[in-house]
């Protein structure tokens, strides 16, 4: 069996006096679409922050391609953050100033890439996810669902090995949700990105190849890894 | 379902044969359960007895029974108060997976488990589900999407109840 591409061993943290995670552990590998599930605060989404290194964990290992990202300092975190992660949050997170292919280029104009080579993908991302007609629209001209498509397109600009999602339907209705995650679960079967999707919705985890259950902070396998991935 | 109410239903766009009846049920409602020919035609009978449908014509050609039916005007006030009759909604009160859960609470056996295993069989079908929508036509994803808010409402409870086992337990060891 090949090891894994990102791996959290053990994770620990806590907020205060509140433990959002008690010795969880989670593998992905390439390619995969793993949904992570469980109640409100039972430490899905501060599992998704250690593994993508946005939150240090208080205690166990986060491996990322055989480096451990959870002893990284901030600067080489962040660069790989940058090149290797794709992220999606619930609301969007665009720059209101910039319009959508501005806010889908930025993070390869980040990485040093020149504005009409980062443009020029940018509107691809934008074709696949079937809203390059709002490309020079402002987010607050166009509808949530779009807007989310929008998020997506700039997740996966820089062709990440892993895309976090964290709630990315949850502030759209059902038909808005489906279709997101259609897009995003194709798009990155095209590229070969694995996807960690912390979700509350079934129907939105019924996009995943296997699900992850956390509860009080610790994590229940309760799939096996499908054949063919690890 | 109601087979005879659909054959009826089926009928009102205009006569049909036996064969061609049971084709349409199973291209349009069949999915998983396609009807048998012995289904169609005891159906038929039925509606034939009761003045539902009536016969006009038979085809000449190969087959068994090629006689056309056609459905008659009480055939369509029938059809007309089952559409408007609501269905009744299904009630799920004696649920082998609660009596599966207060068992296991009540021999210290481990009910998260249980709930576990009943939530990956669920999400593995809500899987096959939502791959199915994705292949099919807009038919097969509005069926698909019944059968998966349906499922989706019992992963609620299971999620709920899990939650609330410490709280169920301390009820079924009094």
């Amino acid at each position: 069996m090949s090891d894994p591409l990102l791996s959290g061993v053990g994770l620990r943290k806590s907020f205060g006096p509140t433990t959002a995670l008690d010795g969880a552990s989670l593998d992905v590998w390439p390619g995969e679409v793993v949904a992570v599930m469980g109640p409100s605060g039972s430490g899905k989404s501060t599992l998704l922050h250690c593994l993508a290194g946005i939150v240090p964990p208080d205690g166990g290992e986060v491996t990322y391609g055989g480096q451990v990202l959870s002893r990284m300092s901030d600067g080489p975190r962040s660069a790989l953050r940058r090149n290797e992660f794709g992220f999606v949050f619930q609301f969007g997170q665009l720059v209101v100033e910039l319009t959508c292919v501005e806010n889908v280029a930025l993070p390869l104009r980040l990485a040093g890439v020149g504005r009409r080579t980062a443009e020029r993908e940018a509107r691809h991302w934008l074709a696949q996810l079937e809203v390059d007609d709002v490309a020079g629209k402002r987010p607050g001209e166009v509808s949530g669902g779009q807007g989310q498509r929008v998020a997506v397109a700039r997740a996966l600009v820089t062709r990440p090995r892993v895309i976090f999602a964290d709630e990315p339907t949850g502030a759209l209705d059902s038909l808005n949700g489906e279709r997101v995650m259609r897009l995003l679960v194709d798009a990155a079967n095209q590229t070969g990105a694995a996807v960690l999707l912390v979700t509350h919705e079934p129907r939105v985890a019924a996009y995943s190849d296997r699900e992850v259950v956390v509860r009080d902070g610790k994590t229940r396998i309760v799939d096996d890894v499908p054949v063919g991935f690890p | 379902m109601s087979i005879g109410n659909t054959l009826l239903g089926l009928l009102e766009t205009g006569p049909r044969h036996g064969y061609d009846l049971k084709r349409a049920y199973d291209q349009r409602f069949g999915h998983d359960r396609p009807l048998h020919y012995g289904q169609v035609y005891s159906t038929l009978s039925r509606l034939l007895r009761n003045g539902l449908v009536e016969e006009c014509g038979v085809e000449a050609g190969g087959g068994p029974d090629r006689r056309r039916y056609a459905i008659t005007g009480e055939g369509v006030t029938n059809l007309e108060q089952w559409l408007a009759t609501p269905e009744d909604p299904t009630l799920y009160l004696q649920n082998t997976l609660y009596t599966k859960v207060v068992l296991a609470l009540m021999s210290d056996r481990s009910a998260a488990d249980v709930l576990d295993h009943q939530r990956s069989a669920h999400l593995r079908l809500m899987r096959e589900l939502t791959r199915r929508k994705s292949e099919g036509d807009l038919a097969d994803e509005l069926i698909c999407d019944h059968a998966l808010f349906h499922l989706e409402a019992d992963l609620r409870w299971l999620e709920l109840t899990a939650a609330r086992l410490e709280q169920l337990r301390k009820r079924v060891r009094v």
